[in-house]
């Protein structure tokens, strides 16, 4: 990028409709469509004013029927297009799981390359907004799971932006789970401060114009001796300041794409610290932290000097009432990192 | 004075006990079989609105059925597609070429040579027919009992063969199910295991074209039983929003492995009559009369192609095979439901057509199923020179790991090594 790109505040939701923008203006067969996304611009305003721009036939509603939204983009997607479907809350997307699983993962492989299914599914999720056990659940793992799907998951408006337009233009179908908790401010999971809005972060200047961030690639976030802690979405804020309160020097890992996983990035750090913790708002038993604590115990074994751990949710649906209470914040993070650095 | 209930009493008191309805085929096996209360309506009584009508228009058509070839073996009435001999001809070989490469592949899996086949015996015109009605660059999304769409469209016979046998020719790497092909050359979609989900795809890729503002349609097929997954409904939902340029062919064929027709509703209604709750246009045909089946779709792309949207069409048919290599109808229905089927069998039907014109012989068809026998016979020889399943002739080891994403990512060019590794401890007569 050259230093004389122009560069704008934004926050997640700017920035996203930033990158659906572009990517429309630039690319015809690119479309944007879901439930509520046309004329109203979506229940979060990610697609506000495209159809204005872009017309109807490109960003559109389409009925309350995942399976019928994944569906189409999957024929869609075999015409030649490259739809962008929006799942108004990552909770609804289990009716379009067929389609997602058993169609768009495995086109390509079944077809020997024939077909391709080049969608990116945008979904909010995530909790903290006391949407209940309905609007808040983190299900990435179900499709880190899932062979032929990848998954990605952007923490600053500014990796919003580059990541999406880099799953858009990928010809692998890309799940984009979007942390609604941080859509207007990085929330730092201290619930009863008000939270910064995403104008004095600086990862919410974003450049104006066609940017990337390559998916697989992790971000080192804060580069540290102490300890590594992996983390990805809302919890990449909540994780700095807890670690910044404590005072602890912990190199942050912030993932952005879970599948194909940057082992590289991930191996070195915790090669270098031999001490890893694992961070995700989702349930814990076979969450993504298990696979994550799986290889680095496969591949760091003998750099490891404590047992590696691991805070996420509570293995219960979210409950609204006792949200704070689920949510793996900083009480949490503080009692893990206590027993790692003792051990 | 009592103040009055404010609702009527709950559970208990004299209501009668509830039942549950669970549906039964009227003939298991060993039953005698009576279809006289089949409504059958004769040949040619059918009106033919024109395609631009009102899609309400064809409502009466979906609880009557469309037939054009009559008992005396005419073709009768407005919807007779009055097609030259020749095309008949074309319709019949291929029909008949269809029912020639069952029989051998069947044979073929009974002998080990692959794992699995699948018939379409006595459903060959809700296939080949509708697919000479189609245009052959619209795109068709099939299930799995449409090879004859495949073979009408010149796909060849050596390309399904090494499919079925998984071997080193397979150009889908020996990945699929056999019988799951793929033809993009062909338009013909990638087949799923998964039931009804080529309909929203369907739907999906003539939503494209219009999107585009050129002028493809795309027909997909799905089984009576499978209508009742939700993507069936999903897929009309969506055809009839977008009025998307797409037919849906219902092939009612009685039976969804065990189960009878009355599991996917069929005790209420007709699945041509889906249709009218979904304000599109409906129609049922005598999927065993390959002209109505031809004059259907027709009808249905030529109203698709007007940009008036979505057609449904059932295929009213009979599946007189077992579900599959891994099916025994003897089990769970009466084997004289095939030999009473009043709607007899689409080759005869075609066959005594022609005859009845002047155009065919029984001593050319009997020639005919001869020269189709040893053409599926060489061809299949020759298939057997890439290998049959199981015999060591695959595609190689690596090839397992590619396609699951456009580039390998780390992880599969490590789980690749190790199956080549382990190729070498398992079989190290073949190396690499």
């Amino acid at each position: 990028m050259s230093e004389q790109t122009p560069v704008r505040r934004l926050n997640m939701i700017e920035a996203i409709n930033d990158a659906l923008d572009l990517c429309l203006a630039n690319d015809p067969n690119v479309i944007v469509m879901g439930e509520d996304v046309g004329f109203f611009g979506g229940v979060f305003r990610a697609t506000a004013g495209l159809q204005k721009k872009h017309g109807k036939t490109r960003v559109f509603d389409t009925p309350i029927s995942e399976c019928g939204i994944i569906g189409v983009a999957v024929g869609m997607g075999a015409y030649g297009l490259r739809p962008v479907p929006e799942i108004q809350f990552a909770d609804y997307i289990y009716p379009g799981l067929d389609q997602l699983i058993s169609e768009a993962a495995r086109l390509r492989y079944r077809s020997a390359g024939e077909f391709i299914a080049p969608m990116t599914v945008r979904s909010p999720f995530g909790g903290g907004i006391f949407g209940g056990q309905t609007h808040s659940q983190s299900p990435e793992a179900l499709f880190t799971h899932v062979s032929g799907i990848k998954t990605v998951i952007p923490s600053t408006p500014y990796d919003a932006k580059g990541l999406l337009i880099a799953a858009i233009e990928d010809n692998d179908p890309v799940i984009f789970f979007e942390p609604k908790r941080i859509y207007n401010g990085p929330f730092n999971g201290y619930y009863d401060k008000p939270v910064e809005p995403w104008a004095r972060h600086p990862d919410s200047e974003v450049p104006e114009g066609r940017y990337t961030i390559p998916l697989g690639k992790a971000r080192v976030v804060r580069e540290g001796e102490a300890l590594t802690v992996l983390v990805y979405g809302t919890m990449v804020h909540v994780v700095q300041a807890v670690l910044a309160e404590k005072g602890v020097d912990a190199e942050i890992i912030d993932l952005r794409t879970l599948v194909p996983l940057d082992i590289v990035t991930v191996e070195k750090s915790v090669q270098k610290t031999g001490r890893c913790l694992i961070v995700h708002e989702a349930t814990r038993t076979s969450g993504f932290g298990a696979e994550l604590s799986a290889l680095v115990q496969e591949r760091c074994f003998y750099h490891l000097e404590a047992p590696i751990e691991r805070v996420t949710g509570f293995d219960t649906p979210y409950p609204h009432s006792l949200e704070w209470a689920y949510f793996p914040g900083p009480v949490r993070i503080g009692e893990a990192v206590d027993k790692l650095l003792k051990g | 004075m009592a103040e009055p209930e404010p609702f009527p009493p709950g559970t208990g008191g004299n209501l009668p006990p509830l039942t549950l309805h669970v549906p039964e085929p009227k003939y298991r096996p060993g039953d005698a079989v009576d279809y006289s209360d089949l409504s059958i309506p004769p040949a040619g009584q059918q009106p033919r609105p024109d395609e631009t009508c009102a899609a309400s228009d064809t409502n009466p058509l979906c609880t009557d059925l469309v037939r054009v070839l009559d008992d005396q073996h005419r073709a009768v009435g407005p919807w007779n597609p009055r097609l030259d001999p020749e095309t008949l001809r074309r319709i019949l070989r291929t029909m008949a070429l269809t029912r020639a490469f069952d029989e051998r592949m069947y044979r073929g899996q009974r002998q080990g040579k692959t794992s699995f086949y699948m018939k379409c015996t006595g459903e060959e015109a809700t296939s080949v027919a509708a697919a000479f009605a189609l245009h052959s660059d619209d795109m068709v999304f099939p299930s799995y009992r449409q090879q004859g769409i495949l073979i009408a469209r010149g796909y060849p016979l050596l390309e399904m063969i090494n499919q079925i046998y998984s071997n080193r020719a397979d150009k889908l790497k020996g990945r699929q199910l056999p019988i799951m092909y793929c033809s993009k050359e062909h338009s013909f979609f990638s087949i799923s295991g998964n039931l009804a989900t080529q309909l929203p795809q369907a739907t999906g890729f003539a939503m494209a074209s219009a999107i585009k503002g050129d002028t493809r349609i795309a027909a997909s097929w799905v089984g009576e039983g499978s209508t009742a997954e939700g993507d069936f409904h999903s897929a009309l939902t969506f055809a009839a929003v977008y009025n998307a340029p797409v037919i849906f062919n219902v092939v009612n064929n009685q039976w969804a492995i065990s189960s009878f027709s009355g599991f996917a509703g069929s005790e209420r209604t007709t699945f041509a009559a889906r249709a009218i709750g979904y304000g599109i246009a409906g129609l049922r045909v005598d999927g065993n009369d390959a002209l109505a089946v031809y004059a259907a779709e027709q009808w249905a792309a030529n109203r698709a192609r007007a940009n008036l949207g979505p057609t449904l069409i059932e295929h009213f048919t009979y599946r007189a095979e077992g579900h599959s290599t891994s099916d025994d109808p003897g089990q769970y229905r009466s084997a004289h439901e095939r030999e009473e089927w009043p709607l007899g069998d689409p080759i005869n039907r075609l066959m005594c057509h022609l005859i009845a014109l002047g155009e065919w012989s029984e001593e050319q068809h009997a020639a005919m199923d001869r020269e189709q026998i040893d053409e599926v016979k060489a061809v299949t020889r020759e298939a057997e020179k890439n290998g049959i399943l199981g015999h060591g002739l695959h595609h190689p080891f690596a090839t397992m790991f590619e396609d699951v994403f456009e580039e390998l990512p780390w992880h599969l060019k490590e789980q690749s090594e190790q199956a080549i590794r382990e190729r070498a401890i398992k079989w190290p007569e073949h190396p690499a």
